[in-house]
């Protein structure tokens, strides 16, 4: 078991993920039920700041602090316990992340700013939201300064070893988390900021929202490495096997740092500002991310196969039957990952220049990422909360508990089938996302969307329903394990953190240059980014003022 | 560094059909001139009303097969008079904001611009069925966001 400090500040991180889990899942019920009529919103709360706190406290909240509680156990459990720097700049990070958060949030609440997560000028939000979000990147940034500095101690301690996986991975995810950030602040810091608060008196919008895109696709990497992270040392453990390739590994999770940042053009394919070449060529940069993608899931199979044959499996597809089905901590990191399918296979269509136009902000969109990261990564974190938890309170995770965990990752796959599908179609169709209920004063197109067998208001509603049911779920395994449930007493009854052995002896030392990585991901972005940049900063028309329209 | 076997058929494989894929997106795209709506041509987003073609928001037509429709957004509308364009004659439609981001998004067609104040976007489309066709707004303009729509009548 890790140091108690560790715990502790691993612990407080869980705590606020899932305070923001609640939040954020219920913000999700109403507006399913919105958006079919079903439900009428008091005069005081409106569609679109449920829709701005669903947005920021689930994608931005949840995972962030999740993150840095897998990130903070991990580490300590993989390079040793922190030292008293370390520990004081965590808690640090932690209390930075959280009063930027309630800030923000009190903003959404008192509808300052139902500008959404995306916060596009030039709608204005009030001065303070900008300044939340900003502290919560700060509090980030503190609380990967203070991992870097344990992985710096490790290596100086360690000269000329390459760190253990888990360790290498978390430094890869916080590199790309830090580079990718830059974007963003220098828009909320440069931009946002002293416009809202009236020292400036116009925005640069199409630069605004480049910079925010420069930070919004690796933003999605940032959610989707620590899933990985589990993907790679986690789950084999769980299989009783080894790292199927250290090397390969490693090179993949290097191969995000350079591919997904260089990219966020392809958000903006549909908009003026940016020439066809620049939109092209980020389009291909983009499209490179498939090939560590391809080797993360031959990696994958390779180590399920490689188990199942262990445990007896023959035949071709013999293994599969013999991998850990009743282990749930398998499973639903399993069904995360087969969600992931069809979930990357939608962003290259999504990414896909022309193509784009057909999906582009339609309710497809809206299915995508609840099918990316709302089940690949965070069925991935719920999988590993049923240990990490546990693991930390030192507390039992009982037969009882294990059933329930079973019947949440079932419950959340067949809610999210249905809503995603529905989303999916009805985007196709051309249904747009970001919308309360609307018929378009009954328009014969608008009313032939909602007319299909999956495509209708019903299904999404009752996905909606089965998923906020499924999130109540896990919240009760959530604080059983937290307070609740029996402590461990038995070796046999701990909770151990599966993190499974890697072998090195193969491995080549470059892999871990960082100044390698870190300087061709600076090319890239200086070739994918400079010129259209510079040129939306020379020739920029007159800027925008601040409109608030809601 | 090792590869497995099976792992370098797989990942050649992949390498492949990617670039057989984007070699199709960009032939298409900068031969055949497939591109998605965008432009680079500026506007002051406070005098839009004043600037040509937006004083005069509606269809022009420019020659014998080309029309011209120009469309200033705004929360939470279309200043967008008579739509009414022909069938088969290719349409390039000019739209411009004079508050927020919006879309101009036309249902059942290729056509989906984003709107962004200081920039007019530019898209070429040629419809292929007469009929009414909803437009509507799909980028979080505000409260009214869900009421943003008009139609065009395709003759």
């Amino acid at each position: 078991m890790i140091a108690q400090p560790e715990r502790k500040i691993a612990l407080w991180h869980l705590g606020v993920a899932y305070t923001a889990f609640l939040i954020g899942t219920l913000m999700g019920v109403l507006q399913v039920f919105i958006r079919n009529d079903a439900l009428q919103l008091p005069a005081w709360l409106d569609y679109y700041q449920i829709l701005t706190a669903h947005g920021v406290l689930l994608a931005l909240i949840y995972t962030t602090f999740f993150i840095f509680a897998f990130f903070i156990t991990g580490m300590s459990k993989s390079l040793g316990s922190f030292g008293p720097k370390v520990r004081l700049f965590s808690w640090i990070g932690l209390w930075v992340t959280l009063l930027g958060t309630v800030m923000a949030t009190v903003m959404i609440v008192a509808g300052e700013a139902s500008v959404l997560y995306t916060f596009y000028a030039p709608l204005k939000a009030n001065g303070f939201y900008y300044v939340g979000l900003a502290l919560v990147i700060v509090g980030t940034w503190i609380s990967s300064f203070a991992l870097v500095g344990h992985y710096m101690v490790w290596r100086r301690n360690n000269k000329g070893q390459l760190s253990p996986l888990f360790a290498f991975m978390t430094i890869t995810t916080i590199v790309l988390w830090i580079i990718a950030c830059l974007g963003v602040v220098a828009t909320v810091l440069f931009q946002y900021i002293p416009w809202a608060f009236g020292w400036t008196d116009t925005i640069n919008v199409e630069l605004s929202r480049s910079l925010f895109w420069y930070f919004g696709h690796p933003l999605v990497y940032f959610w989707l490495l620590p899933a990985y992270i589990a993907w790679y040392t986690i789950v084999p453990k769980l299989l009783g096997v080894k790292v199927f390739s250290d090397s390969l590994a490693r090179l993949a999770f290097v191969l995000f740092i350079l591919f997904s940042i260089p990219v966020g053009f392809h958000h903006q394919l549909t908009e003026p500002g940016i020439s066809n070449f620049w939109k092209f060529l980020q389009v291909v940069l983009t499209f490179m991310v498939i090939v560590p993608s391809l080797m993360t899931a031959f990696s994958m199979f390779a180590t399920f196969e490689i188990s199942g044959r262990k445990k007896g499996g023959t035949g071709l597809f013999g293994w599969f039957k013999k991998l850990p089905w009743r282990d749930v901590r398998f499973t639903s990191i399993f069904i995360a990952m087969a969600f992931f399918i069809p979930g990357g296979a939608g962003g290259i269509i999504n990414a896909s220049f022309q193509l784009n136009e057909v999906v582009h902000n339609t309710l497809w969109i809206v299915g995508h990422f609840h099918i990316t990261v709302g089940t690949p990564v965070a069925m991935t974190f719920m999988g590993l909360t049923f240990w990490l938890i546990p693991y930390l309170t030192g507390r039992r995770f009982t037969k009882r508990m294990q059933r329930l965990g079973f019947v949440q990752i079932i419950t959340w796959s067949i809610g999210m089938l249905l809503m995603s599908t529905a989303q999916h179609v009805l985007g196709l169709m051309g249904a747009p996302r970001r919308t309360a209920y609307s018929g378009y004063n009954d328009h014969p197109s608008a009313m032939e969307w909602f007319d299909g067998i999956i495509s209708n208001h019903v299904t999404m509603a009752i996905g909606g329903t089965i998923l906020f049911l499924s999130a109540m779920i896990l919240m009760y395994i959530v604080i059983m394990t937290m307070f609740v449930s029996p402590k461990a007493e038995t070796p046999e009854q701990m909770v151990e953190f599966p993190l499974a052995e890697s072998d090195m002896s193969n491995t080549p030392k470059w892999l871990e240059n960082w100044w390698i990585w870190i300087g061709i991901a600076a090319a890239l972005i200086i070739i994918a980014y400079a010129i259209p940049l510079t040129h939306m900063i020379q020739h920029a028309p007159p800027g925008s003022k601040g409109f608030i329209t809601w | 560094m090792h590869f497995h076997k099976y792992e370098k058929i797989w990942l050649s494989f992949g390498i492949v059909s990617l670039i057989v894929f984007l070699s199709v997106v960009g032939v298409s795209a900068f031969s055949q001139n497939h591109t998605p709506s965008g432009g680079m041509d500026t506007i002051d987003p406070e005098k839009v009303n004043e600037t040509a073609p937006f004083d005069n928001p509606g269809v022009t037509q420019l020659d014998e097969d080309t029309y011209q429709v120009a469309i200033v957004a705004l929360a939470f509308g279309y200043n967008a008079p008579d739509l009414r364009v022909p069938v088969g004659k290719e349409i390039i439609f000019k739209v411009t904001s004079t508050d927020v981001v919006h879309s101009f998004t036309i249902d059942d067609t290729k056509v989906n611009m984003m709107v962004v104040p200081g920039r007019i976007t530019t898209k070429s489309y040629t419809f292929e069925e007469p009929g009414k066709y909803l437009i509507l707004c799909n980028e979080y303009c505000g409260t009214g966001h869900h009421m943003m729509s008009t139609e065009i009548e395709v003759y």
